[in-house]
C-alpha cells in the first residue's frame, strides 16, 4: 500500500446523513473483476441524470468542487454493505480524506486499506466546515496526519483522534498481509493446539 | 471470577497473537466467499504468488449476480457471466470447494452455510458480505469484511480486529399473532437507529428471543448490520443443536458428542456484564413497515407516515424530507393506504422454508391483486426443493406469484430482477436504500406474511386481523 502524505486540498460538502454504500457506488458497477477504474461510477445515481448527462445540481458537478480531495459528510457515512468498491471509487475519483461526525464500521476500516483517511470530527466542527465549504469561493484544508491536525486559511484549526496503529499503518503504507505472514510461527503454533 | 459472555468466550479462544497498542490477530474457522467481493482478492494472491493457507476452511458459492430464471440458458449479461466464471476458475486454481450454479446446494451464502451444517457454534466466520451476521444465530461470531480482508484471510486464515464493545439487546414478553422475527428486528432498529449499535457486537437475549426458531433467529441476526453492529449473536441452546444435527457437514457419532459438550459451555453466563444494554417488550410490537430510505425509518402497520416537523433535529428533518420525496409519500398517510406495484419474497433475511410456508398459508387459494406483480425467490436450491416437495410452488403459482431459482435476486438487483423507476415494492429483504432494488424503485421492508397479504390486497394490511395458521 502506498503511504499517506500530508496535503492541502479543496473540500466538497455533501450535506446528507446516512449516506450508504449503495449511494456511493450502485450495484450495477460491482460486476467488474478489477480493483481500479471505479471513480467514474462514484455517486452515480446522484451525479448523472436519467439521460446520462451530469446533474448540474449535484455538488461534485459544480466547477468549484471539481478538483476536491476532501469529502465532508454527515453522520453515519458509509453504512450498509461491506463492498470495498465504495472506498475504491472514492479513492479513484481523487478523495484522500473523508470528514464526518461518524462512520459505519466496515467502511471506516476499508478506508485504511486504501490509503484513505477517514476523520471523525464533532458536528459543531463539521457544521463550521459545511458553512465555509458552501460559502467560500474555494475552501481548502491542510491535513496533517503526523500531528493529527486540520487547518484552514482563515485561522481555524482542529485536532482529530485516530488509533495510533491505524495512523502508523497509513503513514508507513504497511502491508497487513506481509506483517501477518511474518507471524507465521505464531499461527503454526496456534493451529497445533487449536480445537474448535 | 467475572462471568463471561458468549462473545468473550469465542474471542479468547481465537487469539493467535496480541500485543498492546495494536489490533488482535484472530483465527478464522470458516471463510465464505461469493462472486462479487472476491475477484480482486484472488488476483492479489496471484500477483504476490501466495496460496490459500487453509482452502478446506473456505467455501464458495455464487448468489448475487445469478439469474433466477431458467438455469440451462446462458447468462445474458456478459459482465455478470465473467464474474461468475472468474469465481469458478479461482476456486479451481486455489482448491476451494464451490457450490456452483448447477449444484443442488447452491444458494445465498448465508442460507446455505447453516442449512448444510457448515456454520457451527463457537466459530469465527467471515465473508465479504455485511449480512454474515446471520450466522451469529448459531452462537458464532460472524461478520462482514472488505475485499482486502478477504485476501488477508485467504493468505493467513487470520484477521486483525479491534475488540468491539458487547451490547445486550433484550426482548421479553410474548408476541401477538402476526408479529414475526422480522418485526422484532425492525422494531429494534427503529428504536436505536441505523448507527445505534456501531462499534459493538450485539447479543440478542430474553424470552422473546429464546422462543424463536433457528430460522427466525437468523432473521434477527441477519439485520444486525442495519443497526450498525459488527455482528449479532444468540447464545446456543438445545434448539441450535437440534437444528444442526444430521446436516451434511456436521460431525457424527462420538465426534458430535464431544462437540456438543463443548458447545454447551458457550452460552453467556448468568450475571455476565455487558458494555451496554437495552430492553424491549415484544408484546407491545406491531407488524412493521418501513416508510423511508433506511431500515430505521419504520412504523407499525396501524401507524402513519411521519412528517419532517415531527423532528426537532435539523439533520433528521432533512433526512425525513429527502426520504419522503424519494418515496413519494405524504406525511400523515395511513400505512394501510399505501398501494403497491411489486411484491418480493426472498433474500437472506426471509427466504428460508418457514418463511415460504408462512407466506403460502396466507395466499393459498387466493389471487394476487391484478394491480401488481409478485415473485418468490427461494434462498437456496435446497429450500426450493423442499418447498416443491410440499407443493408450495403450486400454491404460489396458482395465486399469481412467479416462482424462481435461488439467489439474491431483487434484494439488490444485480441480476435482471429489478424495480422500474417509480415502482413501489413490499419486500422481505433488508435494505430500503435509494435505488437498492433498481434506480428510482421504492422499497418497503416487511415480513413474509405482511408481504403475502399485501400481494392479495394491493396495499398493506394489518396481518394481525388475519388467520395466519391456515392449512396448507
Ligand atoms: S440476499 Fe441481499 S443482503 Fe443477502 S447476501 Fe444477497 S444481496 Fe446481500
Amino acid at each position: 500500500m502506498k503511504p499517506f502524505k500530508n496535503f492541502k486540498g479543496i473540500v466538497a460538502p455533501l450535506d446528507r446523513m446516512d449516506i450508504d454504500t449503495d449511494q456511493i457506488i450502485p450495484k450495477q458497477f460491482l460486476k467488474r473483476i478489477e480493483r481500479t477504474g471505479f471513480g467514474q461510477f462514484l455517486f452515480f445515481d446522484w451525479r448523472y441524470l436519467d439521460d446520462g448527462k451530469p446533474n448540474p445540481d449535484f455538488v461534485l458537478n459544480k466547477d468549484r468542487y471539481k478538483d476536491s480531495q476532501i469529502l465532508l459528510a454527515k453522520d453515519n457515512f458509509g453504512s450498509g454493505s461491506s463492498r470495498e468498491h465504495a472506498p475504491w471509487s472514492l479513492e479513484d475519483y481523487g478523495f484522500k480524506v473523508i470528514i464526518a461526525p461518524s462512520f459505519a464500521d466496515i467502511f471506516y476500516n476499508n478506508c485504511f486499506k486504501n490509503t484513505m483517511l477517514p476523520i471523525v470530527l464533532s458536528s459543531d466542527k463539521t457544521d463550521y466546515l459545511f458553512e465555509k465549504a458552501f460559502n467560500e469561493q474555494i475552501y481548502m484544508l491542510d491535513i496533517n496526519l503526523d500531528e493529527q491536525t486540520i487547518k484552514d486559511d482563515l485561522g481555524w484549526s482542529a485536532n482529530f483522534e485516530i488509533d495510533q496503529y491505524k495512523k502508523k499503518s497509513l503513514l508507513e503504507g504497511l502491508d497487513d498481509i506481509l506483517i501477518t505472514l511474518q507471524l507465521k510461527d505464531k499461527i503454526d503454533q496456534f493451529e497445533k493446539h487449536y480445537q474448535l | 471470577m467475572s462471568k463471561h459472555t458468549l462473545f468473550d468466550k469465542i474471542w479468547e479462544k481465537h487469539v493467535v497473537f496480541e500485543e498492546p497498542g495494536r489490533p488482535t490477530l484472530l483465527y478464522v474457522d470458516l471463510h465464505l466467499v461469493h462472486e462479487v467481493t472476491s475477484p480482486q482478492a484472488f488476483e492479489g494472491l496471484r500477483l504476490n504468488k501466495r496460496k490459500i493457507r487453509r482452502p478446506e476452511l473456505t467455501f464458495a458459492t455464487m448468489d448475487h449476480n445469478v439469474p433466477t430464471t431458467d438455469r440451462s440458458l446462458p447468462i445474458e449479461d456478459p459482465i455478470s457471466a465473467k464474474q461468475i466464471d472468474t469465481l469458478r476458475n479461482n476456486c479451481k486454481d486455489f482448491g476451494v470447494k464451490l457450490f456452483d450454479l448447477n449444484s443442488p446446494n447452491q444458494g445465498i451464502v448465508h442460507v446455505i452455510g447453516p442449512e448444510l451444517g457448515i456454520t457451527k457454534p463457537g466459530m469465527i466466520i467471515v465473508c465479504g458480505d455485511s449480512h454474515t451476521s446471520t450466522h451469529g444465530a448459531f452462537g458464532s461470531l460472524a461478520f462482514g469484511i472488505g475485499t482486502s480482508e478477504v485476501e488477508h484471510v485467504l493468505a493467513t486464515q487470520c484477521l486483525w480486529q479491534d475488540r468491539p464493545a458487547v451490547f445486550e439487546v433484550r426482548v421479553d414478553g410474548s408476541r401477538a399473532s402476526g408479529v414475526t422475527a422480522k418485526d422484532i428486528i425492525l422494531s429494534i432498529i427503529g428504536r436505536i437507529g441505523t448507527a445505534g449499535a456501531t462499534g459493538t457486537v450485539v447479543e440478542y437475549r430474553g424470552e422473546a428471543i429464546k422462543s424463536l426458531t433457528m430460522e427466525e433467529r437468523m432473521t434477527v441476526c441477519n439485520m444486525s448490520i442495519e443497526a450498525g453492529a459488527r455482528a449479532g449473536m444468540i447464545s446456543p441452546d438445545e434448539k441450535t443443536f437440534e437444528y444442526l444435527k444430521g446436516r451434511p457437514y456436521m460431525p457424527k457419532g462420538q465426534e458430535l458428542n464431544i462437540k456438543l459438550d463443548s458447545w454447551k459451555t458457550l452460552a453467556t453466563e448468568q450475571d455476565a456484564q455487558f458494555d451496554r444494554s437495552i430492553s424491549l417488550d415484544a408484546s407491545k410490537m406491531a407488524p412493521q413497515v418501513s416508510w423511508g430510505t433506511n431500515p430505521g425509518m419504520v412504523v407499525g402497520i396501524d401507524g402513519r407516515v411521519p412528517s419532517p416537523s415531527d423532528y426537532s433535529d435539523s439533520n433528521l428533518k432533512k433526512a425525513t424530507e429527502n426520504a419522503l420525496e424519494y418515496m413519494a409519500l405524504k406525511p400523515g398517510t395511513k400505512i394501510e393506504d399505501i398501494k403497491l406495484d411489486r411484491i418480493f419474497i426472498g433474500s437472506c433475511t426471509n427466504s428460508r422454508i418457514n418463511d415460504l410456508i408462512a407466506a403460502a398459508k396466507i395466499v393459498k387459494g387466493k389471487k394476487v391483486s391484478s394491480s401488481l406483480k409478485a415473485m418468490v425467490v427461494p434462498g437456496s436450491q435446497l429450500v426450493k426443493l423442499q418447498a416443491e416437495k410440499i407443493g408450495l410452488d403450486k400454491i404460489f403459482k396458482e395465486s399469481g406469484f412467479e416462482w424462481r431459482e435461488a439467489g439474491c435476486s431483487m434484494c439488490l438487483g444485480m441480476n435482471p430482477d429489478i424495480l422500474q423507476p417509480g415502482e413501489r415494492c413490499a419486500s422481505t429483504s433488508n435494505r430500503n436504500f435509494e435505488g437498492r432494488q433498481g434506480k428510482g424503485g421504492r422499497t418497503h421492508l416487511v415480513s413474509p406474511i405482511m408481504a403475502a397479504a399485501a400481494a392479495l390486497e394491493g396495499h398493506f394490511v394489518d396481518i394481525r386481523q388475519w388467520d395466519i395458521e391456515r392449512e396448507l
